[in-house]
């Protein structure tokens, strides 16, 4: 039986965070009380991308796009637009100039997207596997098993030309390849799900959005390579992933689409759930795998590689959600069809997470090749409050930054990594004018020095040591000789540590002392931080606009401002904490920040 | 529920796709737009939004979006109906009964056949804003 009209509400972990389960409720009894029922289809989806602006709620056919919704809007929702057919238009988003557009494709946000990965996310409910059935779910297995051999399917794979999207860009057919060629009695399919990089949040996203997709590219691989078992390495703090993991797995055992002879094929494969404990290092693979196993989470030298002697000293194929998203499509579609998206040596889509300083945040997924203008600008919609843009962090802590001179070029893997950078999992941190370079980089070095696992000197002693120059030029006490130390020390780190970690760690500082050496000399030189981030460098002083209206003084947390009533204050500098509460709280202009 | 076999996990999908379908709106080509204005409603446009519906499920008609619309100004031939779809012109039809859908969806969408007798001219321009 057909509904006449669908609700469907976001149930990402951004939009339940403000309330979307209540929302939910909400709208699923206003239907009730309306006696509509039978008519209407509540359902919870997955993200719908536009996390910026959620909650989400998109009522169909009407195609009514409504943004940050609260769980008393149910009512409206149901009696304007369910009822009388009407958009609510206070809840329809609207742009800059106030123009609102209550319809997704009017939205620039989503104007450049391309969805391949996030096909099903704020389309189906994730927790309902007919519902994925339905977008041609399963339909990839299918035609594996009874239509495809293993060579065949590593052929499409090869066509496809689908890189490995955890950050490095492997080619994923080479990976499968070679465990396909190990004679070994037994071989594992491990998911990486421990997403890491602050910021980043595509692979948790996917999981909660669309959990088969994962599951039915796992069989997939399972099927290629030989083997019967695999593993989804996931971190803790993914509570509602793991929830929507487990409910889609128990259902694919349910319909035979795990488990014994699946379809009745001979082909056998389950999935076990991993939960990690949120390490960073847990990310590289051989620590990953050392994980699994039970060990203390430390990566092993490579080679040999996990495709050859992973998991238990198994040939092993990991990769990573986004990587295990694409597969399913590119079966049925074909290689061709994917290798037709993106550019010529990096093909399909990639998932950015797009944070910091930009009037949309999200999730967002556009064609290799796009270009950082486009994604910040027209995706994202600019900087917020009309500062100037001054760099995107591509990569996390295992990237760099990307600055205003290169906004035109082509986002693809060998790209970035010719910028300095790295694609990484696809974090986009947006920096303005307000950031200072060393404190971002600084930022970077403390997340590196707590997630080092420090098995290996370049990496725990490397970070560290870059760390404390950072710190000790923000505080203006760098020298010359500490910037080429900096150097030295990161190309060292490059060369020498164990894993991906410490060989990426010192990215951020080497790319930002590249690209913004005139800030690193002027915190050295001058003494000055012009984003005004870095404490030790400012002051705060009082001008003569003060009218000794005493509120700083009674804001000030350190009691440092002192003065008599309708005289100008003054502030201590030695007791000063440089916290801006005084400029904040001024209603003259009288504080200056220098 | 029993594991699937092949013929099953078909089925399952077949069955589903139409109704998660309904649920894209982009690459879909044919827009029926149902006056549901206070008059609209009044005269009965909910049933004609009913009939639609069940009669494109039934005729399997899957690139067709049902939308509603408020009052076009043409109050005195509610219920009306705007069909927009290639091949054709945007065409308005007025009073508009549960019988009357069936000819539209046989004739006007299928048949690419204007249905005479209940064609309303489109409100003058200033009147649609």
């Amino acid at each position: 039986m057909a509904y006449k009209h669908y609700v469907l509400v976001c149930g990402g972990t951004g939009c339940e965070s403000s309330k979307a389960d209540d929302i939910f409720t909400n709208l699923k009894t206003e239907v009730a009380n309306a006696g509509l029922e039978h008519d209407v289809q509540v359902v919870k989806t997955g993200c719908f991308g536009f996390c910026e602006k959620g909650p989400i709620v998109k009522v169909l056919p009407e195609d009514a796009f409504y943004v940050e919704v609260k769980p008393s809007d149910a009512e409206e929702i149901v009696k304007e637009t369910l009822i009388k057919g009407r958009i609510v238009k206070r809840l329809a988003y609207a742009d800059e100039s106030g123009k609102t557009s209550a319809v997704p494709e009017e939205i620039g946000f989503y104007q450049k997207q391309m969805r391949i990965v996030l096909r099903n996310c704020g389309l189906i409910d994730p927790e309902k596997i007919d519902e994925y059935i339905a977008r041609d779910g399963y339909a990839a297995l299918e035609k594996v098993l009874f239509e495809m051999t293993p060579d065949q399917v590593i052929e499409e794979m090869k066509i496809s030309g689908l890189r490995g999207r955890g950050g490095a860009g492997f080619p994923t057919w080479m990976k499968w390849n070679f465990t396909k060629q190990v004679e070994s009695d037994v071989k594992y399919i491990v998911c990486n799900a421990d997403e890491g990089d602050p910021g980043a949040y595509m692979d948790r996203s996917t999981l909660e959005g669309d959990p088969h997709s994962v599951l039915e590219a796992m069989a997939i691989a399972g099927y290629t390579v030989g083997a019967n078992q695999g593993f989804i390495y996931i971190r803790a703090e993914y509570p509602l992933a793991i929830k929507r993991l487990e409910i889609a797995m128990a259902q694919a055992r349910e319909y035979g689409l795990l488990g014994q002879n699946i379809l009745g094929s001979d082909f056998s494969f389950d999935i076990e759930i991993r939960l990690g404990a949120g390490a960073f290092v847990c990310g590289e693979e051989t620590a990953l795998l050392a994980s699994i196993e039970g060990k203390r989470g430390m990566p092993t030298p490579k080679p040999p590689f996990p495709a050859v002697c992973g998991l238990w000293k198994k040939p092993t194929v990991i990769n990573n959600v986004e990587t295990w998203a694409n597969v399913p499509v590119i079966i049925t579609k074909g290689g061709k069809w994917f290798a037709s998206i993106g550019t010529e040596k990096s093909s399909g889509t990639k998932v950015f997470a797009l944070t910091g300083k930009i009037k949309n945040s999200g999730l967002v997924e556009v064609p290799m090749g796009t270009t950082l203008r486009e994604i910040v600008y027209d995706i994202g919609g600019g900087i917020k409050g009309g500062k100037a843009f001054k760099a995107v962090q591509t990569g996390g802590p295992s990237g760099g930054v990307i600055t205003a001179k290169m906004i035109d070029t082509p986002i693809d893997f060998d790209n970035l990594v010719a910028a300095g950078s790295m694609m990484g999992s696809g974090g986009m941190i947006v920096m303005d004018e307000d950031d200072c370079i060393i404190d971002v980089a600084k930022f970077y070095q403390e997340f590196c020095v707590e997630e080092s696992c420090g098995k290996c000197s370049p990496c725990r002693i490397g970070t560290r040591k870059l760390y404390d120059i950072l710190t000790k030029i923000s505080e203006g006490k760098g020298t010359m000789e500490d910037l080429e130390q900096l150097k030295e020390i990161g190309e060292a780190m490059k060369r020498a540590a164990l894993c991906g970690l410490g060989q990426t760690a010192p990215n951020p500082v080497l790319s930002s002392l590249h690209y913004f050496y005139d800030e690193y000399l002027e915190h050295i030189n001058e003494k000055k931080c012009r984003a005004g981030k870095c404490k030790k460098l400012i002051t705060y002083t009082i001008n003569d606009n003060c009218r000794g209206c005493t509120l700083c003084a009674r804001k000030c947390p350190v009691n440092c401002i002192s003065g008599e009533v309708r005289q100008k204050h003054t502030i201590d500098q030695t007791k000063c904490i440089k916290c801006g509460e005084c400029m904040k709280n001024c209603k003259f202009d009288a504080i200056e920040k220098r | 529920m029993a594991k699937l076999t092949l013929e099953d996990l078909r089925k399952m999908r077949e069955a589903g796709k139409k109704q998660i379908d309904t649920r894209q709106t982009h690459g879909k080509e044919i827009f029926i737009v149902i006056g549901m204005g206070t008059c609209g409603i009044a005269a009965g446009a909910k049933n004609v939004l009913n009939a639609f519906i069940a009669k494109l499920d039934e005729k399997g008609i899957s690139d067709a979006v049902v939308k509603q619309t408020g009052c076009m100004g043409l109050c005195h031939s509610e219920p009306t109906v705007e069909i927009k779809m290639p091949g054709m012109p945007d065409t308005i039809y007025g009073k508009v009964d549960a019988a009357l859908v069936d000819q539209l969806i046989d004739d006007h969408i299928l048949g690419k056949k204007l249905v005479s007798g209940h064609i309303i001219d489109r409100p003058a321009g200033d009147i649609m804003k």
